[in-house]
């Protein structure tokens, strides 16, 4: 391992933070909150000395990141900035518990949306931007933000394509133009515009500049923490819809809309992961819509019943987490789809979390030609998406990929039952922090929080959102012995 | 610019090297998806798993928005192929191939308006003339030339019983008898640009600039006899070792080679050289063969190691003159203290040539007439024109300041050729050589100044 680059890494991954940390201060400033003011600079102070600690610590570091170095550098990246985003909560004590701080600031940076506290308009504006603020710097990746704006150097910049690779979520992750550089800048570049337009849409609402502000934040990183007690339940139908429209948007693949620019529609139209996910979004809505109007009688119009449908479902697919009405009162084929979106997930390449369609697609085609070889062992079949033939090592990582979700979450779950909480409350909790998501059902519904949970159950869930974040291996890697041993 | 790479071999990694330095947008290209993999790792480039002649291939790999193509695959025909495929989708399109076979060689050149290429380059054909030139004035142990032939770089090594051993720079000319600059100095494999306090130490490799005539005055000064090479033997019959013995009309020339049919081939080809059936591996068959007795022994056989090992029997037998081939740069910076001779890497002529080219592409004006790799390619030497654009002209250089690891090592005043001190100057219409340390970016003359 070379610890020194990797320190001369987090020593630019503090900088960025110290620099996200000044907006806030000039917020509680202006508002006169002076116990925020007094949190957010002592973090700023405490991140400032990080960054020069281990710029000192990285003193004429010399070779580049390989693979692993990569990989652990990115989940120790996400650690830290975890560590030092929670100091202004805990310092102002707006959120006194450390874990509980933890939890709140970890679940905005993986953009889960999954908050501990009962009362969101008690806190400081201060705190609400710093909570919305991370889930949008979050979203896109921090290690891609510095990417974009950090002067690498020249001679080691291809590897960087390995922290590329271990914070951007799919099954494979290609770049758009050959630098580097550029391909984080784009990226970002497409995620600022479409957070503006977002940010005008919602103005032209009832909703203050203010509260316009955090949601588009929230949304663009498909995070999920809201400005009031019900999300965004009590805002218009207008506003409602286009955050329904924007959570959809914001779960395509990014790359899609770099094609747009290149007017390269039709590529666009024929991707085989996008149509897969219109299709489960439009028939999720369908069916939610109809079984909820005929059977529930919940809501008065049809109109209503469509826009909560429509809204829940683009939230839980693109595991952005804000919520309309208590779909925990739906009717249980409702609820049951929304479960199985808390699964899928949007596309690989967007901001949200969860399996993604992407690799669904690939999942199910590995599945049939495997049953079809088990009729025609000798036949030799390559699996393809939108025509191009996939590696068998991005199949079989796949494949991976799901058995390790799988035990973790299952592993997750019993542990987080140890705090005696119901099998439903329990399971979705994990399913809905280890997806990023935000709410569950039942006693972590839509209007509950997680508050209730233990220490433990607590560091369990921190766990997993970092690692559904993080797409589970840089996770798991940081923790096997094969990274740390000397060769 | 865009530039696409066909082929990640050898040649097209030393290119996605030196290319990705200086910034360019490369795309990779290759059928094999291991090779490419490395590559993508490696270099800052995107990569595309393809044939580089079929048109789909060549249009995913966005052959229509590209400035240049480079083809060198293994293989000549896919090389032209692919050239003039990528020729006929995007007729703007600069291409570049590698044609290695002898006997396309010269059709290509009288046929390149029809093939689309704009410049071809042989690799192994660069490094036989490069070798060839060692062999025929011999006392260095590299020489790249510059001004159309009026003044080099010479590589030298110090060793303990040198005069120049504890010699600070500035007292150089005294002891050499002649006008010279020492431009880089490589010392425990990191080179440096010197100033004139710096002391020379027994084991530098130091690239010294002067006019060619005074580089026989610097050998004589310093006691270097050199005699002229009368019996060569050559290790290995790759095509590399064709062209040299080609060369080296004027020499008893002996090639060794492992495989009969090769051997047949070259005597067929070679007639006036003799051709030898065994292995380099075995010494006493050298010994019978009488390699000992050689003046000079060339090594160029595939394997680097087999090279090494066969430049360290020559210096056992103390053959004054050794060349060691090393496919691999990178491997020329741990084996620098063995006694190898002077160590040359094919790939970095034609490479030096192809980023001239590409610069030249860029940049029409002040672009540099030559570019030549030096110190284990941590340097460059680069001659530039004095055009009227050029600040400081007519300036004594004592009051110019330039940036940090720059140094003027050369002026070229019509049939003069200027080492220069703090009263020289330049004017417009001179040539210029300015050696610069890798990372400083240079792509005209004026980005020298500080």
């Amino acid at each position: 391992m070379n610890y020194k680059v990797m320190c001369r890494f987090f020593s630019m991954v503090c900088l960025a933070e110290t620099v996200f940390l000044l907006p806030p201060i000039g917020i509680s400033i202006f508002d006169g909150t002076h116990a925020s003011t007094l949190g957010f600079a002592i973090t700023v102070a405490i991140s400032a000395l990080l960054c020069i600690f281990f710029k000192l610590l990285s003193n004429n570091a010399t070779g580049t990141l390989y693979a692993k170095e990569g990989f652990v550098c990115v989940s120790a990246s996400w650690i830290l900035i975890s560590l030092v985003g929670c100091l202004p909560f805990v310092i102002s004590g707006e959120i006194p518990h450390f874990v509980d701080a933890l939890f709140e600031i970890v679940s905005g940076f993986t953009t889960t949306g999954a908050s501990i506290l009962s009362d969101v308009e008690s806190l400081s504006r201060a705190a609400l931007y710093w909570r919305s603020f991370s889930h949008w710097v979050g979203g896109m990746g921090v290690l891609v933000f510095l990417l974009a704006i950090a002067p690498g150097e020249k001679r080691s910049s291809g590897f960087t394509m390995h922290l590329f690779r271990a914070e951007s979520p799919g099954p494979e992750v290609g770049k758009l133009v050959p630098k580097m550089r550029q391909t984080a800048l784009f990226l970002y570049v497409i995620y600022i515009v479409l957070t503006i337009l977002n940010f005008i849409f919602l103005s032209f609402g009832d909703m203050d500049a203010f509260e316009a502000f955090c949601t588009a934040l929230g949304t663009a990183g498909t995070g999920g923490f809201g400005v009031k007690n019900d999300s965004i339940a009590s805002y218009s139908p207008y506003i409602q819809y286009v955050t329904t429209v924007f959570m959809l948007l914001f779960g395509v693949n990014f790359s899609c809309y770099y094609l747009l620019l290149l007017k390269q529609v039709k590529a666009v139209l024929r991707d085989e992961e996008l149509r897969l996910y219109v299709g489960i979004v439009v028939s999720s809505i369908l069916v939610i819509t109809l079984h909820t109007f005929f059977t529930a009688h919940m809501y008065s119009t049809f109109e209503e019943t469509f826009r909560h449908a429509a809204f829940q479902v683009a939230s839980v697919i693109s595991t952005t987490g804000y919520s309309t009405t208590n779909f925990d009162m739906w009717p249980s084929v409702s609820k049951g789809i929304l479960m199985l979106l808390m699964f899928t997930g949007a596309c690989a390449g967007s901001t949200c979390g969860g399996i993604k369609c992407g690799r669904i697609l690939l999942l199910f085609k590995s599945l049939r030609r495997n049953i079809h070889q088990l009729v025609h062992p000798q036949q030799v079949q390559v699996i393809r998406v939108n025509g191009n033939a996939m590696g068998e090592k991005v199949v079989a990582n796949t494949n991976a990929y799901l058995s390790a979700y799988m035990i973790i979450l299952l592993v997750s779950f019993i542990l987080v039952s140890f705090d005696g909480f119901s099998l439903m409350t329990n399971f979705s909790a994990v399913l809905s922090c280890f997806n990023n998501i935000g709410p569950g059902f039942e006693a972590v519904g839509p209007m509950e929080n997680f508050g209730g949970f233990g220490v433990l159950s607590k560091i369990v869930l921190i766990f997993d959102m970092l690692a559904g974040r993080l797409e589970i291996f840089p996770m798991l890697l940081t923790f096997s012995r094969s990274v740390w041993k000397r060769n | 610019m865009k530039i696409l790479i066909a082929g990640c071999g050898e040649v097209g990694e030393t290119l996605a090297y030196e290319l990705s330095l200086e910034g360019y947008d490369l795309t990779l290209m290759d059928s094999d998806p291991h090779v490419l993999e490395t590559g993508f790792e490696r270099f800052d480039v995107m990569s595309l798993q393809g044939n580089c002649a079929s048109v789909k291939s060549l249009l995913r790999a966005g052959v229509k928005k590209c400035n240049l193509l480079i083809a060198c695959t293994g293989s000549d025909e896919l090389n032209l192929l692919s050239c003039l495929t990528a020729r006929s989708l995007n007729p703007k399109l600069h291409t570049i191939a590698r044609i290695r076979d002898p006997e396309y060689m010269e059709q290509v050149y009288s046929m390149r308006e029809s093939f689309g290429i704009s410049m071809t380059f042989n690799p192994e054909r660069d490094a036989a003339t490069e070798i060839e030139r060692l062999i025929k004035y011999p006392g260095f142990l590299s020489r790249e030339t510059f001004m159309g032939g009026r003044a080099e770089v010479a590589e030298l090594r110090i060793d303990g019983e040198s005069p120049l051993c504890g010699v600070p720079l500035s007292s150089l000319d005294s002891i050499l008898k002649c006008r010279v600059l020492v431009c880089a100095v490589l010392r425990d494999g990191i080179a440096v640009i010197p100033d004139g306090k710096f002391v020379l130490e027994a084991g530098d490799r130091i690239f010294v600039t002067a006019s060619t005539d005074n580089l026989s005055v610097m050998l004589k000064s310093l006691g270097i006899v050199t005699k002229k090479a009368r019996r060569i033997v050559i290790a290995g019959g790759g095509m590399m070792s064709y062209y040299l013995a080609k060369n080296l009309k004027n020499s008893e020339v002996m090639i060794i080679e492992r495989d009969i049919d090769r051997c047949r081939e070259l005597s067929e080809l070679l007639p006036r050289v003799t051709v030898v059936n065994g292995t380099v591996r075995n010494h006493s068959f050298l010994e019978s063969e009488g390699v000992t007795k050689a003046d000079a022994l060339v090594s160029l056989t595939e394997l680097d190691e087999l090279n090494v090992i066969t430049s360290l029997f020559a210096s056992r037998h103390k053959i004054p003159m050794i060349i060691t081939k090393i496919g691999k740069p990178e491997n020329a910076g741990f084996i620098e203290n063995l006694s190898l001779g002077s160590v040359i890497s094919p790939g970095r002529f034609s490479c030096n040539a192809i980023v001239r080219y590409v610069r030249a592409m860029r940049n029409r004006g002040g672009a540099a007439s030559a570019i030549h790799s030096i110190a284990d390619g941590q340097a460059e030497a680069m001659e530039f024109l004095v055009d009227p654009d050029t600040l400081y002209c007519d300036t004594p250089l004592k009051q110019v300041r330039l940036k940090k690891n720059v140094r003027l090592a050369c002026i070229a005043r019509g049939n003069e050729v200027i080492v220069p001190n703090g009263d020289s100057y330049f004017s417009e219409g001179d040539s210029v050589i300015v050696a610069v340390k890798d990372g400083v970016e240079i792509l005209d003359l004026n980005d020298i100044f500080a």
